[in-house]
């Protein structure tokens, strides 16, 4: 029939007045987001990290500086003590290597995204950032983290995070 | 009639005798207010003013309204279409500024007279400065004409479809002006698509416009109304509403016929170089053209400002033009953009022969029941355009939406055919 398209076009952008809009009001609500989602962040469990240096090694832009000290070693086993971890996200290309390599589970990416900064020295996130933030690991590289609950603002511990 | 006879000015003695207050003061208001400044001026009494200053200082006033429902309408127009534009692509539109983004238009002004007022140096500065008046300024005159109830349009001219026509083309002439002015290529490709659209489109919208002219058989735009007493000329005329409301979406630059202002090709075409308030008199220009061409559609062939009820006829009209803005801003929003080939070829070979078939379909029913035409006519009127179109469509060999194509020498694995069913356009198979 003649003028069918134009009539069906006609009856698509109709239906979509009725239909709510898909816009999300970016910073009064936020879409969803997905465990595997790896954002612009990095979660590290301190409890976990032996220092040894994996994550630091496979790196390949050599993002991550580690410095251990022996004499800040905690009285549990076959750890060094932590002085500096820091991870320079400004040169991080987020290819998620290092979390692949951490043998103890200690690093993960984060879910987190608004980072957005001034300067590129506030770009490198420190040791003590890297404590206190919240623990919203991605389950990028880490499948056993699907269907692993967190909220908007909760943080997991480390045993949630598992092995 | 002469032109000194504004609508608005002393009515006859008595007209309003017999009337309650509601349909004296609301529904004929316009007369109303007319008559009372005429007669306070001593119109029509011995020794009163002379007749000239009565019409100077009553179309004065008249003007100023009518000015400024093309100026003050024009931002909410175009609110309503970011908005209506952003429902229809499943997005929210403007909602930023006031309570759902009702104080946008007046964000926008603000920041219309803000902004630089920039002039290319290669630019002839004069003609560049004065394009978007001469745009302008012709089509807030094209409202003269226009009866907002009744007794109650700005200028009764006896001729008011050609002052509209008339006007709205030497609009043209700024758009020419413009594109030439600004000494930029894509503007002078805007300008010259303008030209070449208006020289398709400006005949089957005058042709269309005949077959309403024949029924009526005035050009006045108030006995036009008057005379769709017994039913909206749309259903006497629907092949000549068909014609004239694609041909005044062409006339209007609007989807799918937005050629000459393209934003993805020509970066808006003609007043790419224009901003600030020159622009804004372009943006003017364009929306007052859009409300203007509603009313006239309202006015042709909705039966104007005439409605079954008591409600005031300006608020019929207003009512009817809302609906046909809704429906520009509607196709707007879904049929994309048609080449300029495509476009030319469409107004000579479619629109034009559609145009001629309805001017001797009219008049040979105008010539068979010169009193009225009867009802029944309505069903073939209606039957005979659909058929005229599809015909038409057949004659020049458009394609329905698919066709098969046959490729060959690349038949499907486990098909014993040769070739397979591609939809049309899919060029590249
Ligand atoms: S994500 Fe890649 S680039 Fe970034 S720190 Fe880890 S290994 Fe280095
Ligand atoms: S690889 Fe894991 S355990 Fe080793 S230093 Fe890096 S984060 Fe700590």
């Amino acid at each position: 029939m003649y003028g069918e398209g134009i009539l069906k076009g006609l009856g698509v952008t109709l239906s979509y007045l009725f239909k709510k809009p898909v816009t999300v009001q970016y910073p009064e609500e936020k879409a969803p987001h997905y465990p595997r989602f790896r954002g612009y962040e990095f979660v590290w469990y301190e409890d976990r990290c032996t220092g040894c240096a994996s994550c630091a090694k496979y790196c390949p832009l050599g993002t991550i500086k580690i410095v251990t000290n022996p004499e800040l070693q905690p009285n549990v086993g076959n750890k060094y003590g932590l002085e500096i971890f820091d991870i320079d996200t400004g040169r991080c290309m987020f290819c998620g290597l290092c979390v692949e390599a951490c043998p103890y589970d200690a690093l993960f990416m984060g879910s987190g995204f608004e980072r957005a900064t001034y300067t590129r020295r506030s770009m490198m996130v420190h040791i003590d950032e890297l404590r206190l933030a919240d623990k919203q690991p991605s389950a990028f590289a880490r499948p056993h983290l699907h269907g692993v609950e967190f909220g908007e603002r909760t943080s997991l511990t480390s045993p949630e995070a598992g092995r | 009639m002469a032109v000194s006879a504004l609508a608005t000015g002393c009515q006859p003695p008595g007209f309003f005798d017999g009337q309650n207050l509601w349909h004296e003061w609301v529904v004929n208001f316009f007369p109303r207010i007319g008559d009372s400044i005429c007669r306070g001026m001593g119109g029509h009494a011995d020794g009163g003013p002379p007749n000239w200053l009565i019409y100077l200082v009553l179309g004065f006033l008249g003007s100023l309204i009518v000015v400024n429902i093309a100026a003050l309408g024009v931002p909410f127009v175009v609110l309503l279409e970011r908005k209506l534009l952003g429902r229809f692509q499943n997005r929210i539109g403007p909602n930023r500024v006031g309570p759902f983004g009702l104080l946008q238009p007046v964000a926008d002004a603000l920041k219309l007279m803000t902004k630089e007022d920039i002039t290319p140096a290669a630019a002839d500065k004069i003609v560049f400065a004065l394009a978007p008046l001469a745009f302008a300024i012709p089509i807030i005159l094209m409202f003269a004409p226009i009866p907002w109830a009744d007794h109650a349009s700005l200028a009764n001219l006896d001729i008011g479809i050609l002052w509209v026509i008339a006007v709205t083309t030497a609009a043209e002439a700024g758009i020419f002006m413009a594109g030439w002015s600004s000494n930029n290529k894509y503007s002078l490709f805007g300008a010259m698509r303008a030209v070449a659209l208006l020289v398709s489109y400006e005949i089957p919208l005058v042709l269309s416009l005949l077959g309403v002219v024949l029924l009526a058989g005035t050009l006045n735009l108030s006995e036009i109304v008057l005379d769709q007493r017994f039913a909206p000329n749309i259903l006497w005329q629907p092949l000549g509403f068909f014609v004239f409301i694609i041909a005044v979406s062409a006339e209007l630059n609007r989807a799918p016929f937005d050629q000459l202002e393209a934003e993805s090709e020509l970066v808006s075409g003609f007043h790419t170089e224009y901003s600030g308030m020159k622009w804004a008199m372009v943006q003017l220009g364009e929306y007052a053209a859009l409300i203007g061409f509603s009313a006239i559609i309202a006015t042709l062939f909705l039966s104007g400002w005439k409605g079954p009820l008591w409600i005031p006829g300006y608020i019929w009209l207003v009512t009817k033009m809302a609906f046909i803005l809704c429906a520009f801003i509607w196709v707007r929003a879904t049929i994309p953009r048609m080449r300029i080939d495509q476009i030319m070829a469409f107004g000579w070979k479619f629109l034009l022969p559609l145009s001629i078939i309805n001017i001797f379909a009219t008049a040979a029913e105008v010539i068979a029941f010169p009193d009225a035409l009867p009802y029944w006519l309505i069903p073939i009127n209606i039957a005979f355009a659909g058929a005229c179109v599809v015909g038409m469509a057949k004659l020049l060999g458009f394609q329905p939406k698919t066709r098969k194509i046959v490729i060959p020498g690349r038949p499907v694995i486990g098909d014993d055919t040769p070739g397979r069913i591609v939809p049309l356009m899919r060029g590249g198979n």
